[in-house]
């Protein structure tokens, strides 16, 4: 578990269009990693490069590497689909599947892959990841509900419950709190620290005092203008680049001069 | 040079909040006057009818709600009631012949409808008898659409899916989509000949049998089962899809059981009304699936009779000869009866396929 992130000279398409340009940064583990930066300029698109989820989307690329504790993500003889099993994502809208229980969603990563697994084994799996996502007391008694049944902020964390139900290495998130109350928001934000003792943990907010307040270290994005590539301005200790940035763009940003 | 103009002040006749209202039962009361005036009026003349009542009636209710309206809650409100009226009248003028329809084949047909024309066959049946049953028919009506149903519901699934997951922008998908846009468009007819020319490949000429039949029938389902599916897979919100992907799943084992599996609902339904649709056909099944009198149930051993085919033949034959014990219009009374039946057959599948989705459809509920 936990294991660190290696990137150099990342390119990332969507077809012909640059949306990142020259992107090399090392993902600490145990620790948690923001991404900042204005709208569109390409934290999303860096963070699913980092799970492979970006090649999802039809003719979208990259170039450069990548690497998982020195293992090439990227390389000839990599299956995706194994890279996505040890770097979980939650996204920005919580997205539980509809047709499950509460129960089956938290499972769904092996339910889904036809992994076998006794009862017993279920519900201890179920049991952890809903404590570890600070879901179990809500829920434990409407585990058979639909996992639509509940709050946003109780679907999210039914997400990082999923997602850590697979045991990844690295955990991923692409602005989890924007569509909560700030109690919901706290909860995960409690959650994350939590969780960075055994992940290694990306986020990307635009919410400057989260970044402050949970991450360890803050990487900054922009992009020079529309249409043209995104790139990482700077990445240092989050104390750093909150009192002290090197770059005058971080500290106009993290002021709220622009962006 | 811009100016600012107060806009023209609307309504002053009645400031604040409030303004008259008709009593709830109004509309009702004069719809009933309406008719009544309309009615009466006729019958005072000695003409009285009821479609002609219940149109006048309707169009002199539009004209004194409208004038009602207009004095006692205003115009906007008065607007409101018209459309309400035109909108109730294009109903139930959808709903006449819907009605009308059930109600001859429900008249016509109950009278031979019963246990015994469910479970005999036509066999050794002449002239004006008082016996036979369409259950020969109704028994190659089940097997071919099943048949059919089996055939054309994983080609125009894979196809469905092919569009949806994998080639929506590909030339082949944009290739494939126009064919099946071709395929809609084909005369039943047509398939039926295709499909008895396919057949003559393997049986040689003057074959007739059921699976034949399933094939032509096929033929006029695939399309319809492509188009159903592809607008139900397209419904499954992306997000669901990468939120599998995202936990290590492979896009097949997405596909199966997380885009099917939450579509289901949709492509039940969308089958059900592909079956709906060739259920009822009659060119290609007299074609290639052939008329015959007793019951065969081998789709791949000669003729086979199906419903359609039987109300057909029924009706064909016209009035039995008259005779001591002949019914005259025997042949008309089991074609009613045999077409009683299919609506019958059809209602219930789609009574099944409503449950089913409803299983299977998502749950929301607390
Ligand atoms: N599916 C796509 N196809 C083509 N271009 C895309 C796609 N998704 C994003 N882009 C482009 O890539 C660039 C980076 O987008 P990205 O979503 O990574 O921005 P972001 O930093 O996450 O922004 P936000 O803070 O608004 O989420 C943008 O110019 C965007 O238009
Ligand atoms: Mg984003």
């Amino acid at each position: 578990m936990a294991k660190r992130l290696d990137i150099s000279d990342l390119n990332i398409y969507y077809g012909d269009f640059l949306a990142v340009e020259g992107v090399s940064m090392a993902v600490e583990p145990r620790a948690v990693t923001a991404f900042i930066g204005p709208s569109g300029c390409g934290k999303s698109t860096v963070l699913r490069s980092l799970n492979r989820m970006h090649e999802v989307i039809p003719g979208a690329y990259i170039e450069g590497k990548i690497a998982l504790d020195g293992e090439d993500l990227y390389g000839r003889d990599v299956d995706p689909v194994r890279v996505r099993r040890s770097i979980g994502m939650v996204f920005q809208r919580p997205n539980p599947f509809p047709t499950m229980s509460i129960h089956a969603n938290v499972i769904a990563g092996m339910k889904l892959n036809n992994q076998r697994m006794s009862k017993a084994q279920a519900d201890e799996v179920v049991e952890t990841s809903l404590r570890g996502a600070n879901l179990w007391s809500e829920v434990k008694d409407r585990l058979n509900k639909p996992g639509s049944s509940l709050s946003g902020g109780q679907q999210q964390r039914l997400c990082i419950a999923r997602a850590i139900a697979v045991q990844p290495d690295v955990l991923l998130m692409d602005e989890p709190c924007s569509a909560l109350d700030p109690i919901s928001t706290l909860a995960i934000e409690d959650l994350i620290g939590k969780l960075k003792q055994d992940y290694t943990i990306v986020i990307v907010t635009h919410n400057m005092q989260q970044a402050a307040r949970v991450s360890d270290q803050t990487a900054f994005f922009n992009l020079a203008g529309v249409g043209q590539p995104g790139k990482l301005i700077e990445m240092d200790a989050t104390e750093k680049i909150f009192s002290n940035p090197n770059q005058k763009a971080t500290e106009d940003y993290i002021s709220g001069r622009f962006g | 040079m811009a100016t600012v103009q107060t806009p023209p002040s609307v309504e002053l006749s009645s400031p604040g909040l409030t303004r008259g209202k008709l009593p709830r039962y109004a509309p009702v009361v004069l719809l009933v006057l309406s008719f009544a005036a309309v009615g009466g009026l006729f019958a005072a003349l000695g003409s009285f009818s009821v479609p002609l009542t219940v149109f006048l009636g309707i169009i002199l209710y539009a004209v004194v709600i409208l004038v009602v309206t207009t004095f006692v809650e205003g115009a906007r409100a008065a607007r409101d009631r018209l459309a309400t009226t035109l909108m109730y009248s294009a109903f139930g003028l959808a709903v006449v012949p819907l009605v009308s329809l059930l109600w001859t084949v429900l008249e016509n047909g109950l009278e031979r409808f019963n246990g015994y024309f469910l479970t005999t066959t036509m066999r050794g049946v002449f002239g004006g008898m008082d016996a036979g049953g369409a259950y020969h028919a109704i028994m190659g009506t089940l097997e071919i659409t099943a048949f059919a149903t089996v055939i054309s519901v994983p080609i125009g699934m894979l196809t469905a899916i092919y569009l949806v997951e994998y080639g929506p922008k590909s030339k082949l998908g944009r290739g494939i989509t126009f064919f099946v846009d071709v395929m809609t468009g084909i005369p039943s007819i047509v398939a039926g000949l295709f499909a008895y020319a396919l057949f003559v490949l393997f049986f040689g000429p003057g074959v007739r049998m059921g699976a034949a039949g399933s094939v032509a029938l096929a033929v006029l389902m695939i399309p319809v089962v492509v188009r159903a599916s592809e607008e139900m897979l397209k419904l499954v919100p992306n997000e669901l899809r990468e939120a599998a992907y995202a936990l290590g799943v492979p896009k097949w084992l997405t596909i199966v059981k997380v885009v099917l599996r939450t579509a289901a609902a949709g492509l039940v339904t969308g089958v059900m009304l592909a079956i709906a649709r060739v259920i009822g056909e009659t060119a290609p099944l007299l074609i290639v699936a052939g008329v015959v009198d007793s019951a065969n149930f081998d789709l791949f051993e000669g003729r086979m009779m199906t419903l359609p085919v039987f109300v057909y033949g029924q009706y064909t034959q016209g009035l039995a000869p008259p005779g001591p014990d002949s019914i005259i219009t025997i042949n008309y009374d089991r074609a009613w009866a045999a077409a009683l039946t299919l609506i019958l057959i059809v209602m219930v599948l789609n009574l099944i396929a409503r449950i089913i989705a409803r299983i299977f459809s998502p749950k929301t509920g607390r």
